[in-house]
């Protein structure tokens, strides 16, 4: 801690044995914390390792326990409020933005001036100018007078930073900021990063993904079950090397691909389009293989897959399965026919979370578990249990919610709701979003382990390093067409990764 | 042992916790206060008067199920009154013969049955808010009825509707055997067929359960189709209890029916609750009213205490979620 | 021009239909198209536009409201008795009892769902019945007409003689209304609470994250409704000269499905006084001319039913399938 790298420079913020305890479990157990002034911060670790409550922390949403030591810009505190925060130019950026879009983009980016406990009149003409000269501020030409639910994701990204430098920010941080941005969108949003930081802007940036974090950071801070791991340059870092330091493990992967050329095919489709979302896709699956897609965000690989499993209709082209040609009128008509879908979106579309365990894993397949036309009890239980054996779930009982496990036990549960359909074609749709990095490599075995057994697989990521070493062929899709194929066996991550990122 | 202990919690559900204390309480509280509520009497009246307020609550618990609501449930009920009232009238008034009043029945359930296609369809595939649409189709429902009618009350039926409402088969009122059998139609909808469990999972997230091939449509269709059909029964109910139909008959009951899913422990924003629980809620509404009576009080009363009733039941809830929260933080 | 008819889509098609209903029933009725009739319905539609601000208010804020009607009607009581205690009062008195009174129990609600987190719809159910149960059971059902000379002369603010001899006439109702119209609009679009409430309906965390006192606005939105309903009741008890306890019963759905059709969302977020004002116009609207076109008065509410359902399946199939024009050119 105490070599700090580069310059002697004073910290903007240094934190000091922050605890913090939410019902029985210490989510932050002696946590230290330090930001240079304009220095570009990263804050790593897997979910749940108190990223989130740090910030909240920092940014006075949070109380922290007693004895907690929080200096920032020369002035001592033992907790936040979110008006001290905010007065004393902290800044957030949150995951889901905290926007309000109802209102409009300016109103949105002056918010502040209509913050405070009493009451006064609003000037809509300040509040314009304002953001304006943020929006100004960060060379983004946007309509402010109109509704922020008109714009898009990315661009309300730009809002939400642009209202983070209304009030003279001095240490913006931001939570998964690229989360949902496509790559062109994320290189922008690295330009403003890199000219608030040479402005004299700290910046804090927590994201999961790694290559973008060592291409813009100074340093990092990894916490690891709510403990410091470390503080460390970014400089000579790996992406290996932050894995293992975020999971306390070591992961050496190895290419799993094979060959399955004798295998029957699954699954054709040919000149497969749907305007504006994906042209003329021809491709087959064999029995036994697993199909990688991969690509940026908006190449078309969800809408395909959404075609693919009846929620889309195509234009033209076809698909056939096992040789028959098929046309499906809905997402029923395909689970019948043998294809299941794992949505990207787990948490609100993959799993209802408030629902049980039980419930979630039988929802598509509850004509197994009738007997005498009525749904049984006993015939939920043991097909549960039997699922639950077969993919090494860990539950406590049943009945339980859903949202208790943890992403990895989540996916199980919503891989094993497809595999209870009896599917011929499974499509994974990015399985690993909101898994730890430490249990992607149980959802990985689930997936070979499936393939041994013939069941024909697409893996679809955004993560190339995925499908490259999880799957049998590679096919690189982008602005909705078919770019290249790909086998692994015979082409370097490198190869893979520069196609995609050209 | 083990297992019929379970079979019976799993009968009655997480949600009996609310009704089941407030039903002990309400037991206590009143034969305690007074001599004559442990009666016959007393049960009497209770198995009498529970029928129609619990009928619409049965057809306002599976919307709420889905986390909408159907506000149309008392003036559907008024309307199938009066499509049963019109096929006797028009075959015979008092004369009307028994196969005519079947046929009233049957349609008078068809046209419940149809406001609530009606609202299925526009909540299903507009994805409307449910409150509007169902308050709409009251006002429409309210406003055909009083058409009809003139707001003027229709009588004058055959003899034989008279046990209907008020005869006793081996001591059980008529119209609480009716309400019994439909209590467990609705369990056995709920717990054991799918559009039962679709019905919660639609509740709890309408696109993850579409995403996992549950028809959404049709069983919101469905749901308020059942909804409009069991509102018809109560309608019929009414009919019989009061030997005559007016619009505007029960208009007290529809957020009574709202209160009384809520005191069952359905979970307001849909997903979660069960029927039994309901029932006992349902209970302990009447149980209350009645013993309110004894003590000398009005129905106005027992309306005023039905309300505090739930919020010291939702108190209770929190107080219970804040207990959790704080015996975890000391362990 | 176009920015603007974006941005207040829904005050726009209102203002289109109540135009296309005003422009058939100026050909089709002698009566329609005239001072008389468009002051008649000013002064009749003054108390529901009172209402309907005052909901739109809660709506803004996420919340819901079930028991300001009968909230208004124990206002109306008690303002009465208390007024006859200290012998009479006048206008300003009565008001601020009113006013007070309203904001009393606006707050109760509030308190009820920011201390124990208890959802509004299941809080206001709840005091729904506990207002009207308790008003029923203390007053017995018994009327005011008994009331201060004040509060039942009629005030006329302006008169004008007619070609045929008969007085259009401008009445205190419409003062107050316009009053009240005017400081929900400064109040919820010119302050930064009122912006601090859209934020909150809108957003909850986002706005709790900013600091905002999440308290606060449940007890400020509630107060305002609260204030607004019981001004509403003193100046419905002015209009109708007498104090039923039981006159305003029923009232609090129809002014939700004004308020509705007025472009407020259910969950918060959304609308305007503009859209809320013309929505119960445009209800009024309707029934006056159905009046006037000798329709049967029992076919109103089926007819003003059946508009609201197709306005809202209309407007959720969205207008921008109907009007293409209007689709946002902007991303």
């Amino acid at each position: 801690m105490a070599d700090i790298p580069g310059t002697g420079a004073k910290p903007l913020l240094s934190l000091h044995n922050i605890n913090m305890t939410f019902g029985g479990i210490k989510a932050l157990k002696n946590v230290s914390f330090e930001v240079l002034p304009g220095e570009v911060h990263c804050l790593a670790g897997e979910n749940g390792s108190g990223k989130s409550t740090l910030i909240k922390i920092i940014t006075g949403v949070y109380r922290p326990e007693d004895g907690a030591v929080i200096e920032y810009d020369g002035q001592t505190y033992s907790h936040m409020s979110p008006v001290t925060a905010q007065a004393n130019g902290i800044q957030v950026i949150w995951q889901d933005l905290a926007l309000f879009p109802e209102m409009t983009v300016a109103e949105n980016i002056a918010f502040q001036t209509v913050i405070g406990r009493w009451p006064r009149f609003v000037n809509y003409r300040t509040m314009r100018d304002i953001a304006v000269k943020a929006l100004q501020r960060l060379g983004v030409a946007l309509d402010v007078d109109a509704p922020l639910k008109d714009y898009s994701i990315a661009q309300r990204q730009i809002v939400a930073i642009a209202r983070a430098l209304v009030g003279e920010a001095k240490l913006v941080f931001m939570d998964e900021p690229t989360a949902s941005l496509t790559q062109s969108e994320t290189d922008h949003l690295i330009e403003i990063v890199r000219s608030l930081s040479a402005s004299g802007v700290a910046v804090v940036f927590v994201s999961h993904r790694l290559a973008e974090v060592l291409e813009i950071s100074n340093r990092l801070t990894v916490l690891r079950d709510g403990a410091l791991v470390g503080v460390y340059p970014v400089e000579g870092m790996t992406q290996s090397r932050v894995t293992e330091l975020m999971t306390g493990k070591n992961f050496d992967q190895q290419v799993r691909a094979k060959s399955v050329r004798d295998n029957p095919v699954v699954l054709e489709v040919k000149r497969l389009s749907r305007p504006g979302q994906f042209h003329d896709i021809s491709f087959n699956v064999r029995s036994g293989e697993t199909l990688g897609i991969t690509g940026l965000l908006g190449a078309g690989r969800t809408e395909l897959a959404l075609a693919l499993f009846g929620m889309l209709k195509p234009r033209s082209g076809s698909v056939s399965l096992h040789g028959k040609p098929v046309r499906f009128s809905s997402n029923r008509d395909a689970i019948k026919a043998g294809i299941a879908y794992l949505s990207e979106d787990r948490l609100s579309l993959g799993l209802i979370q408030p629902q049980s365990i039980a419930d979630n894993l039988v929802i598509a397949s509850l004509d197994r578990i009738k007997s005498g036309g009525l749904l049984s009890d006993d015939r939920k239980r043991q097909l549960v249990a039997r699922w639950i054996a077969d993919l090494g779930v860990k539950i406590g009982r049943q009945s339980d919610a859903v949202s208790t496990l943890s992403g990895g036990n989540q996916q199980r549960i919503a891989i094993a709701k497809w595999l209870a359909t009896d599917p011929k074609l499974l499509i994974l749709d990015a399985p690993t979003v909101g898994v730890d990095v430490g249990a992607r490599a149980g959802i990985f075995e689930i997936v070979a382990k499936l393939a041994e057994s013939g069941l024909a697989i697409i893996l679809i990521s955004d993560e190339v390093p995925e499908v490259y070493f999880n799957a049998d062929r590679v096919l690189h899709m982008a602005q909705g067409q078919i770019a290249g194929w790909f086998d692994p066996q015979s082409c370097s991550l490198q190869d893979i990764e520069a196609a995609v990122y050209a | 042992m083990n297992t019929a202990v379970t079979r019976i919690k799993e009968f009655l559900g997480p949600e009996i916790a609310g009704p089941g204390l407030a039903f002990v309480a309400v037991m206590l509280f009143f034969s305690l206060a007074s001599p004559q509520f442990l009666s016959s009497a007393t049960f009497g009246s209770v198995a009498f008067q529970l029928p129609e307020l619990g009928l619409l609550t049965l057809a306002m618990l599976l919307p709420v199920l889905t986390g909408g609501l159907n506000l149309a449930i008392t003036f559907t009920a008024n309307l199938a009154g009066l499509t049963v009232a019109w096929v006797l009238q028009v075959n015979g008034g008092v004369d009307a013969g028994m196969a005519s009043f079947v046929l009233g029945c049957i349609l008078a359930i068809a046209v419940g049955a149809a406001t609530g296609v009606v609202m299925g369809l526009v909540i299903a595939y507009t994805r409307a808010h449910p409150i509007l649409v169902s308050l709409s189709m009251m006002i429409f429902v309210r406003g055909l009825g009083e058409f009809l009618t003139r707001g003027g009350d229709i009588s004058g039926f055959p003899a034989f509707l008279q046990p209907i409402g008020h005869g006793s088969l081996a001591g059980i009122p008529i119209p609480l055997l009716i309400f019994i059998v439909c209590v467990l139609v609705w369990h056995v909808l709920l717990t054991r067929l799918k559009l039962g469990f679709n019905t919660y999972m639609i509740g709890s997230n309408i696109d993850a359960a579409r995403y996992s091939g549950v028809n959404t449509r049709k069983v919101l269709v469905l749901v308020y189709t059942l909804s409009g059909a069991m509102s018809a029964v109560a309608g019929i109910i009414m009919l019989a209890r009061f030997n005559s139909v007016r619009v505007g008959h029960g208009e007290s009951y529809l957020l009574i029916t709202v209160l009384a899913c809520f005191l069952g422990g359905v979970n307001p924003f849909g997903g979660f609750g069960r029927v039994i629980p309901v029932f006992v809620a349902l209970v302990v509404l009447q149980l209350l009213s009645s013993g309110l009576n004894l003590m000398g009080a009005n129905q106005h009363l027992a309306t005023a205490v039905w309300g505090i009733l739930l919020i010291a039941v939702m108190i209770l809830r929190w107080l219970a979620a804040q207990l959790m929260i704080f015996n975890r933080r000391k362990g | 021009m176009r920015k603007l008819v974006q941005s207040h889509a829904t005050e726009f098609a209102l203002l289109a239909v109540i135009a296309a209903i005003c422009a058939v029933l100026s050909l089709t009725t002698d009566s329609f198209f005239s001072l008389g009739n468009a002051f008649d319905l000013l002064n009749t539609s003054s108390v529901n536009i009172i209402f309907a601000v005052g909901l739109l208010v809660v709506l803004i804020a996420g919340g819901i409201d079930i028991s300001f009607a009968v909230g208004a009607s124990v206002v109306q009581y008690v303002t009465a008795l208390i007024l006859g205690y200290i012998g009479g009062g006048g206008w300003m008195s009565g008001l601020l009892i009113a006013g007070s009174l309203g904001i009393l129990l606006g707050a109760f609600n509030a308190f009820l769902i920011h201390r124990f987190r208890i959802i509004s719809i299941v809080a206001t159910i709840a005091t729904f019945n506990i207002y009207f149960g308790l008003l029923m059971f203390f007053t017995q059902g018994v009327s005011i007409y008994d009331l201060p000379d004040w509060l039942t002369d009629r005030v006329v603010l302006f008169e004008h003689e007619m070609a045929d001899g008969t007085w259009a006439e401008i009445t205190l109702p419409v003062l107050v209304m316009v009053i009240c119209v005017a400081a929900t609009w400064l109040f919820i679009t010119r302050t930064t609470t009122g912006r601090q409430l859209y934020a909150f309906g809108d957003n909850p965390e986002g706005a709790r994250r900013f600091g905002i006192n999440i308290g606060a606005m449940q007890f400020i939105a509630f107060g305002w409704l609260g204030m607004m309903a019981g001004i509403a009741g003193l100046i419905q008890a002015h209009y109708a000269q007498e104090v039923v306890p039981n006159a305003l019963y029923g009232r609090e759905l129809d002014v939700l499905a004004a308020v509705v059709l007025g472009g407020a969302r259910l969950g918060g977020g959304k609308g305007s006084v503009l859209g809320c004002v013309l929505g119960v116009l445009l209800i009024a609207i309707t029934q006056n001319g159905l009046n006037l076109l000798g329709v049967s008065p029992f076919a109103f509410k089926m007819i003003v039913g059946a508009i609201i359902l197709v306005a809202i399946t209309l407007s959720n199939t969205s207008i921008e399938k109907l009007l293409p024009f209007m689709r946002g050119a902007r991303r």
